[in-house]
């Protein structure tokens, strides 16, 4: 075991551990919801379950996760450990440390302010600081995997950086930029208001500031993903990268395009001018472009596989891709549910038909397929491939590890499926109870809830196979020599050297200006305004 | 860069289909007029009640329309119970006293956040006369899920 692996293990493990949590917490809103009289049920012990589900889910797992991926990425396709192990370790302690702080507040019912912790919602000082300290941490990891690829760069400069490390670099940038938004929020609005050094807060000023950091986020998630679906999913199904410099272009594009879109999240806001809204709505279709690019070179690196396992005809190649193993199985129906998600999000992102489903369980539906399905689903199959390779353990209960993600896709199809209709019948997102005092209007939502209810049910018992596979692999898996870990090939090979593609301080400085663009003058004129702040308050 | 063929058919299509949807968006905002809720207009949220804009909250109506003057407070809605003219236009003035709250009249596209410290504001018809559910879409404490309330869109003269 490498010293990077120790590493990459050490954050997998509390990426395991976060997505085992969050995953009984589901299960305890989906029991909630299908109205079951259990004795813990209430508003309370609800809202606060929904609370640590998505901070623990789209926080704590994803960045652990990317952190363990990205270190992996960097070893292995630098070819040698990362350098500043110790800075390295020092990011995972902090970030650890800031969760373990956060998830207490959560537990102990001082900070059910939901992942999104608007203010002038006031959870417990230690709730904020957590979470500080979690990004602190994921920038020491930044810096980590930057400075890599700066070592490597020294060593090799005329290469162009691996496909793998190319996508995880975009994740880097993106994530630096991104999260400068959440930090200026909770460092200077949040924290010294929560512990009362500050009387009052502007919520709306914090808005902006978190979506400034909540679009660029579920790049920092799906960007990962995709690195899986380019580099490693194409390769152990046997087939190769279709297109690369393509594939290098998407990242690029992600770079500069991740950031100026927040206020998409803010239609329905007040203070913020319908024109500048308009021209984020703009570039968020701009960045379906990537997107686009990406289906298509995955699935036609499939098709390479596909072929090459002697698929002959139009479509033979789909039933010839390996099925049963499970990453390439998550990968496949995580793309498959992601095109549905895709859609919808041009459909949040439709300027004037936001208001439809704004805040309504299509929301959620929503993301459950692109953070929930696209995402989670691909990280989960990567874990079955990865654990292995690291820890030198064959992957136990193999059996299981091949059904979940079939249960997850059926899972989700149900919860997402009936929580679209459901919101686009106006059932508000996040609510204890829909019942409305007896409302006839309201009545309409209850079949639905409790088909989205049953469809979290199976979804629990997907994840708490994986976590089953992930305990039984490290505790009782047979030990042998590790299978290496490869990256799929180019289909042709692009001329040697260096490309434009290469020139990461060009793309960060592009993204930097288009941000400075769409945000420069909203920022500067609300803070123009007569402003009125507002005291904490914690109903919960 | 040597793009396979194929591929820069779909690199169209995407932009065309992308393009369009811009297009989309834009004719219908700039061509018909429909925007989100944007007003610009601040408040004082820990004076909401004394202040002349919304101390009297309720409806107001003319032969042109109507105006609604709304408040959101943990967890209720003041008035909870608003009547309003069909088939003209209706604008909404909204306010919070104390945290963020949503404003959704169910199965419309009346829909906007009451940002504590901002006044929200938007115009909208209703055609079809009946008994709406108004829900509050934003978390905003334990009892988020009691806060509601009832549009009632009555025929002229009725």
């Amino acid at each position: 075991v490498t010293r990077t692996n120790r590493l990459a293990l050490a954050h997998l493990w509390v990426a395991i551990t976060a997505f085992g949590v969050a995953a009984a917490m589901a299960l305890m809103q989906a029991l909630s919801r299908a109205s079951l009289e259990l004795p813990w049920r209430s508003p309370r012990m609800y809202y606060l379950s929904v609370t640590a589900h998505g901070t623990l889910m789209a926080l704590v797992f994803t960045t652990f996760f990317i952190m363990a991926f990205g270190y992996v990425v960097a070893e292995r396709t630098l070819g040698r450990d990362v350098p500043h192990l110790g800075l390295a370790w020092a990011g995972y302690w902090t970030a650890l440390v800031g969760t373990l702080a956060a998830v207490a507040a959560i537990l102990s019912g001082k900070a059910t302010v939901l992942y999104t912790f608007y203010p002038p919602l006031k959870a417990h000082p230690a709730f904020y600081i957590g979470a500080a300290l979690l990004i602190v941490g994921s920038w020491l990891w930044g810096v980590v995997m930057l400075r890599s690829h700066a070592v490597w760069r020294r060593e090799h400069p005329a290469e162009a950086t691996p496909l793998a490390a190319h996508g995880m670099l975009a994740t880097v940038i993106i994530w630096f930029i991104a999260t400068a938004g959440v930090a200026a929020e909770v460092v200077f609005q949040l924290i010294p208001w929560s512990l009362g050094i500050t009387q009052t807060v502007d919520p709306e000023l914090s808005r902006m500031l978190f979506w400034y950091f909540g679009h660029p986020l579920v790049y920092f998630w799906i960007l990962p993903a995709y690195v899986v679906w380019y580099t490693v999913a194409p390769r152990v199904a046997g087939g190769k990268v279709f297109s690369e410099p393509l594939a290098r272009l998407a990242f690029a594009l992600f770079i500069i395009l991740s950031t100026p879109v927040g206020f998409h999240h803010q239609f329905l806001d007040p203070g913020i001018p319908a024109s500048w809204k308009l021209f984020h709505t703009v570039l968020t279709f701009a960045i379906l472009f990537p997107s686009f690019l990406t289906a298509f070179t995955v699935t036609a690196s499939f098709e390479v596989a596909g072929r090459s396992r002697g698929a002959t005809g139009l479509l033979d190649w789909i039933r010839r891709l390996p099925w049963g193993d499970p990453l390439v199985a998550s990968v496949l129906l995580s793309m498959l549910l992601f095109a549905v998600g895709g859609i919808g999000g041009a459909i949040n992102a439709g300027y004037g038909m936001n208001a439809v489903v704004h805040n309504t369980a299509w929301i959620q539906g929503h993301f459950h397929l692109t953070v929930g399905s696209a995402v989670a689903l691909t990280f989960m199959g990567t874990a079955y491939w990865l654990l292995p390779r690291l820890s030198g353990r064959e992957l136990e209960l193999g059996l299981l590890a091949k059904v979940q993600p079939y249960l997850w896709f059926l899972g989700m199809i149900l919860f997402a499926i009936s929580n679209h209709v459901t919101g686009l019948m106006g059932m508000p997102r996040r609510i204890f109870d829909e019942s409305y005092g007896g409302s006839a209007i309201a009545e309409r939502w209850r079949a639905l809830t409790d088909v989205s209810a049953v469809g979290g049910v199976f979804l629990f018992a997907s994840a708490a196979f994986f976590v089953m596979v992930m305990l039984g692999t490290a505790l009782a898996g047979r030990r042998r020599t590790p299978e290496p870990i490869e990256w799929a090939e180019p289909l042709e090979p692009p001329p040697p050297g260096r490309t434009v593609f290469d020139r990461y301080g060009l793309w960060a400085a592009v993204a930097v200006l288009l941000v400075a663009v769409a945000y420069g003058y909203p920022l500067w004129s609300h803070l123009q305004l007569p402003r009125f702040g507002s005291p904490g308050y914690s109903p919960f | 860069m040597n793009v396979p063929l194929y591929e820069k058919i779909w690199m169209w299509a995407a932009a065309g289909l992308i393009a369009a949807f811009i297009a989309t968006v834009l004719v219908t905002a700039i061509g018909g007029a429909l925007q989100p809720p944007s007003h610009i207009e601040t408040i004082d949220p820990t004076h909401v009640w004394d202040d002349p804009r919304f101390q009297q909250t309720g409806v107001t109506t003319t032969s042109h329309g109507a105006t609604v003057v709304v408040v959101g407070l943990m967890f209720a809605f003041v008035p909870n119970e608003i009547h309003v003219p069909a088939h003209r236009p209706v604008t909404f003035r909204l306010t919070s006293a104390d945290v963020t709250h949503g404003f959704e009249i169910v199965g419309t596209n009346g829909n906007t956040m009451l940002v504590p410290g901002y006044v929200s504001q938007f115009t909208t018809t209703f055609d079809r006369p009946g008994e709406y559910l108004i829900v509050c879409n934003e978390y905003c404490g334990l009892g988020h899920h009691l806060m509601s309330g009832k549009l009632i869109v009555e025929e002229d003269g009725s």
